[in-house]
């Protein structure tokens, strides 16, 4: 057991290392990603507010990254009595 | 013309205040008049480590609010003239650093001082962006070890968004300095190596300063590493980093690294 414990008990910095490598990877794009996801939502909402009356809370900005495609998902709920701004 | 330096990290404890300390000792010992600013409003931190505690009166916060004059909450360094200490408040609500009051504050230094070094607080709120917010430089401090790098990680794509230099499409001149350094156990591999944080992290290297009890016995005396003894590993290490900053292409040693018999018969003095 010692004998095999002395053999498997490799350095733990090149598991450091690759941990980091993967998550800052992650990380970095999604960071970006969220800050993109807002700015989007804010600049939507704006011109949205210029025709029709909407709450900000009821705008839901989504962004989906895949490999090949991303989509973004925009959900926007207008009340029925919202005033449509002159057009 | 004035430089400002902001010392930053995202991850408390890596060595901020340290640094700030021996970094701006470093510089002023060249002759060079510099001021070290705390920013860790409500902890602050650099007095203590600079051995001017008892010799706060007034402090940046009292600064901003116009309750003093800049001139009389400068305090002036009792071993090198050409050194200054700007402290925090120790009880203010944070609140009250404003970004409007720092950048007064900031421009007021740039007209008297060849270096202002902005010590930062740890986090990525108010406090850090704020201590960065007027950089020309920052040193990225940051230890061998996954959150430490992870932090540094955030903090540099701070610098890249949330800074003035930034804002007005130029850029903030960023460098790591690598802290706690043990190149005994990178070279085991139970610690991540130099390359491997620079190749992670990539931006141009300041500095490797080793673990040590130097570092320890200076904060202990009230005194920043390079003052306290010029000649240990650390200050060494920060002399040379402080040398890199003034533009001064100073060949980089990984301090402590193994070397083999003959240098460590004939080289000793350079140890």
């Amino acid at each position: 057991m010692s004998i095999f414990n002395f053999f498997s008990k490799k350095s733990s910095a090149p598991t450091a290392r690759e941990r980091l490598q993967v998550l800052l990877a992650h990380e970095r794009a999604s960071v970006g990603h969220s800050d993109l996801v807002a700015q989007l939502r804010e600049e939507i909402l704006a011109v949205i507010a210029k025709h029709v009356q909407v709450d900000g809370d009821k705008v839901k900005v989504k962004m989906d990254r895949g490999e090949q495609v991303s989509t973004l998902e925009v959900d926007i709920e207008i009340p029925l009595k919202a005033g449509v701004r002159a057009a | 013309m004035a430089k400002v330096i902001v010392v930053t990290s995202g991850k408390g404890g890596v060595g901020k205040t340290t640094s700030t300390a021996a970094l701006g000792a470093a510089l002023a010992q060249r002759n060079e008049k510099t001021v070290v600013v705390d920013f860790d409003v409500g902890l602050r931190n650099l007095d203590l480590v600079m051995g001017a505690e008892r010799r706060v009166v007034y402090d940046l916060i009292n600064v901003i609010q116009g309750d003093a004059k800049l001139t009389q909450a400068l305090i002036r360094d009792k071993r090198l003239e050409t050194l200054h200490l700007l402290p925090a408040s120790q009880t203010r609500d944070k609140d009250n650093l404003t970004a409007d009051g720092v950048e007064r504050v900031i421009d007021e230094l740039r007209k008297s001082f060849d270096w202002i070094i902005c010590d930062s607080p740890a986090g990525i709120e108010r406090g850090a962006t704020l201590a960065m917010r007027h950089a020309d430089v920052a040193v990225v401090v940051t230890n061998p070890e996954v959150s430490s790098v992870r932090d540094s990680d955030r903090i540099i794509g701070l610098l890249d968004a949330k800074t003035a230099r930034a804002e007005r499409g130029d850029r903030v001149e960023k460098h790591l300095l690598l802290t706690r350094y043990d190149a005994a156990r990178a070279e085991r591999g139970d610690m991540l190596k130099v390359d491997d944080v620079l190749e992670i992290l990539s931006i141009p290297l300041l500095g490797i300063i080793p673990e040590s009890m130097d570092v320890l016995r200076a904060s202990n005396l009230g005194a920043p590493v390079t003052l306290a003894d010029n000649r240990s590993a650390p200050a060494l290490a920060y002399l040379d980093a402080a040398r890199r900053l003034a533009g001064e292409a100073v060949p980089m040693a990984i301090p402590g690294e193994k070397r083999g018999l003959f240098s460590k018969i004939f080289g000793r003095r350079a140890a």
